[in-house]
C-alpha cells in the first residue's frame, strides 16, 4: 500500500536498518536450510564420496544404494507399516474425542462448562507422573498392545482449546436457537450443521494429531517390548542413534560396511521425514490458521 | 435473594439444561472418562510415593512409609546434580528460545516483499515437522567424530576432530541451539499473528511524526506483542523443570551424563528400568510440585507488574 512511498522517503537510518534485517533473515535462511539439503544430498551420493567429505552441498556420484538397503530391511518396512497404522487410527480416535468435548464446551447452554474446562486445563498444570500413568496403562492390559500408542495420549488439551475457540467464534448462537425451534436435536445439529461448517478446524486437528502421531516415539519406548509393533521412529532410534560407530575399525572390509551403514542412515532420515515433508507445503497454511485460532483468547 | 434461593435457582437451571440438552452431556462422557482414567487416576496413584509399592499388594494395599522416598532423594548425592542440570538446561533454553522467535517475527514484519518473506517463513517453519528422533539422528551424523561433516571441515582446516556429543561441556549448547533451529520459525507465528492485528493508523501516525523503523518497533510493535509474550513466558517458566524428556534422553550418552542427566531421565531409569516405582514417583512428584509452584508464583508476579496472567 505505502511501500512505494516508503522507497522514496526511506531515510538513511531506515535503509541501514532494513539492510540489517535482510542480512539477518538471509543468514537464518541459510542456517536452517543447509542441514536439510546436506542430508538429502548425502543420502543420494556414493558411500565413498560421503565418507571422504566430498559431499558438502550437492550430491556427488549419484547412487541410491542407501535406499536399496533400507527398503530390503524387514524391520524398517514393518516400522513403516506400523507407523501408518498408528497415524491413521490414532488420528481418527484423537479427532473424534477432541470434537466430542470441544463442541459441548463451546455451547453457552451447557451447564458446568467452566468447571469442565478447568477439569481439562488442570491436567496441563499438574501431571500425575510417568510411573503412576504407566501403572494405569498396565492395569488396563494395554502394555505391549497397539492400544498403548493410540489411547493414553489421545487428547491434547491445547487442541481442545483451539477447537472450542473455533466453534465459539464460527457457529453463531442464532443458528443453534433457530434449529432448536425447528425441533432439531443436539446430535443432529452437530452432525449436519456443525461438522460441515467445521471442516477447516477438523483439517487442522487431523494434521496436528497426524504429525504428532507419526513423530511419536516415547510411548512406544515405554509401552512396547514386542519389536513387531514398533513404530518407525523407534526403529530409527535403534538403528541410527544406538548404533553409532564407536571407531577402532581398521579392516578395509569393515570400513566399507561402515560407510554403507552410514549412508543408509542418511537415506533412512529422508525416508522417514518424506511423508510429512511432502504434504508440508500444502498444509502449512492450515497450521498457521490453527495457531492463529488458538491464539485468540477464549 | 438469599443463599438457598440462589442455590436452588442454579440447580433448577442445571436440571433444565440437562433435560433439554442431555445429548450434549452424553457426548462428553467418553472424553471425560479419558481424562479421569489417564490423567486423574495417575494423580491419585502418586500416593505410592508415600508407600513401599509392591506389585502383589497393589497401590492401596502397600504399606505407608511417609516421606522416606523423598528423604532418600534429598540425601542422594545425585540430588544437587540433577537439580542443577535440569535448572541450567531449562534456563539456558528459555534465555535463548524466548527472545529469538520475537526477533524473527519483528524482522519478518518489517519486510513487505512477498516472495522473500514467504520463503523465509516456509523454510524456518519446516523443521518443526521433523521428529525429535530425526533431529538427534541428524546431530549424531553431522557431528560424528569420524565421518561427520563438521569434523571433516575441521580436518581440512587442519584442526583436531572433536567428539561434540561426548563432551559434557557441549551438551547444553547442542540441545538449546538445535531446539532453536527446530522451533524458532514455528514460535514466531503467534507473534506475527499479534503484529498483524496492529491498527495501521498507528503506523501512519508514527510516520507523520517522522519515526524511524526502529522507533516504530520499540513504541508500537513490542508493546502490542507484550500480552502474548507474557503468557508464553509464564508457560515456559512453569515448565522449567518439565524439560522435554525425549530429546535429552536421545542425546544422552555415557560420556556426557555429568551434564545431561536431568530429573525426567533419572525417573525413567530408576522407575522403569530398575522397577523402583515408589522412589521414582516421589522424584516425579517433587518435580511436578516445583513446576506448579513456579507457575503460580510467576503468574502472580506477572499479574502484579503487567496486569497480565493466565488466570
Amino acid at each position: 500500500m505505502f511501500s512505494h512511498k516508503n522507497k522514496i522517503k526511506e531515510s538513511i537510518a531506515d535503509r541501514f536498518f532494513l539492510t540489517g534485517v535482510y542480512l539477518f533473515l538471509t543468514i537464518l535462511l541459510v542456517v536452517v536450510l543447509y542441514p536439510l539439503i546436506y542430508i538429502v544430498s548425502a543420502s543420494i551420493s556414493s558411500p565413498e564420496a560421503v565418507s571422504s567429505g566430498k559431499v558438502w552441498l550437492f550430491p556427488v556420484d549419484l547412487s541410491f544404494k542407501g535406499y536399496e538397503v533400507i527398503f530390503s530391511n524387514s524391520q524398517i518396512i514393518t516400522g513403516y507399516l506400523n507407523s501408518l497404522f498408528y497415524t491413521s487410527f490414532g488420528t481418527l480416535i484423537s479427532v473424534t474425542l477432541t470434537v466430542l468435548i470441544a463442541y459441548p464446551l463451546s455451547r453457552k447452554t451447557f451447564f458446568g462448562r467452566n468447571f469442565l474446562m478447568f477439569f481439562i486445563v488442570f491436567t496441563m498444570l499438574f501431571y500425575g507422573g510417568l510411573i503412576p500413568t504407566y501403572l494405569v496403562v498396565q492395569s488396563l492390559g494395554m502394555v505391549d498392545t497397539r492400544w498403548a500408542l493410540m489411547i493414553p495420549n489421545a487428547i491434547a488439551v491445547w487442541q481442545v482449546i483451539i477447537a472450542r475457540t473455533f466453534f465459539q467464534t464460527s457457529i453463531p448462537d442464532e443458528l443453534v436457537e433457530a434449529s432448536e425451534m425447528d425441533g432439531c436435536s443436539d446430535f443432529r445439529f452437530l452432525w449436519s450443521v456443525v461438522l460441515p461448517l467445521a471442516k477447516p478446524i477438523i483439517a487442522v486437528l487431523v494434521l496436528m494429531y497426524a504429525v504428532g502421531q507419526w513423530n511419536a516415539y516415547f510411548d512406544a519406548l515405554i509401552y512396547l517390548k514386542n519389536p513387531d509393533l514398533h513404530p518407525l521412529q523407534l526403529v530409527l532410534r535403534n538403528i541410527i542413534i544406538l548404533n553409532t560407530g564407536t571407531g577402532g575399525m581398521d579392516a578395509s572390509e569393515m570400513m566399507e560396511r561402515q560407510q554403507l551403514a552410514d549412508l543408509m542412515k542418511y537415506a533412512l532420515i529422508v525416508a522417514a521425514s518424506l511423508p510429512v515433508m511432502l504434504i508440508y507445503p500444502f498444509v502449512q497454511r492450515h497450521f498457521v490458521k490453527g495457531m492463529m485460532i488458538g491464539s485468540v483468547k477464549g | 435473594m438469599n443463599g438457598i434461593q440462589v442455590k436452588s435457582k442454579i440447580l433448577g437451571n442445571a436440571k433444565k439444561s440437562l433435560k433439554r440438552h442431555w445429548q450434549l452431556y452424553l457426548l462428553v462422557i467418553p472424553p471425560v472418562l479419558y481424562f479421569l482414567i489417564f490423567k486423574y487416576i495417575p494423580m491419585f496413584n502418586s500416593v505410592i510415593a508415600f508407600k513401599d509399592y509392591s506389585v502383589v499388594k497393589g497401590i492401596w494395599g502397600s504399606e505407608w512409609v511417609g516421606f522416606k522416598h523423598f528423604e532418600m532423594f534429598f540425601n542422594n548425592p545425585q540430588f544437587w546434580i540433577l537439580i542443577k542440570n535440569t535448572f541450567f538446561l531449562s534456563l539456558y533454553a528459555l534465555a535463548v528460545g524466548f527472545p529469538i522467535p520475537i526477533i524473527l517475527a519483528l524482522c519478518l514484519n518489517e519486510i513487505r516483499n512477498g516472495m522473500f518473506k514467504k520463503t523465509v517463513q516456509l523454510v524456518t517453519y519446516a523443521p518443526y515437522f521433523i521428529s525429535t528422533v530425526i533431529i538427534v539422528s541428524m546431530l549424531t551424523l553431522m557431528f560424528s567424530p569420524r565421518l561427520g561433516i563438521v569434523n571433516q571441515l575441521f580436518g581440512t582446516l587442519g584442526l583436531e576432530s572433536i567428539d561434540f556429543l561426548g563432551l559434557p561441556g557441549m551438551f547444553r549448547d547442542i540441545y538449546v541451539w538445535s531446539d532453536v533451529w527446530q522451533h524458532a520459525g514455528y514460535s514466531a507465528i503467534i507473534y506475527l499473528a499479534a503484529l498483524s492485528g496492529v491498527d495501521p493508523s498507528q503506523y501512519e501516525a508514527a510516520k507523520v511524526d517522522g519515526a524511524t523503523r526502529l522507533q516504530k518497533i520499540f513504541y508500537i510493535d513490542i508493546p502490542s506483542i507484550m500480552p502474548v509474550a507474557t503468557i508464553i513466558l509464564i508457560l515456559s517458566v512453569g515448565n522449567i523443570m518439565a524439560l522435554g524428556f525425549e530429546k535429552v534422553f536421545l542425546l544422552q550418552n555415557p560420556l556426557n551424563l555429568s551434564t545431561s542427566e536431568v530429573i525426567s531421565t533419572y525417573v525413567y531409569k530408576i522407575g522403569l528400568l530398575n522397577a523402583n516405582f515408589s522412589f521414582a514417583t516421589a522424584v516425579g512428584l517433587f518435580n511436578s510440585i516445583i513446576n506448579l509452584v513456579l507457575l503460580v508464583a510467576v503468574n502472580a508476579t506477572s499479574k502484579k507488574i503487567s496486569k497480565n496472567g493466565l488466570w
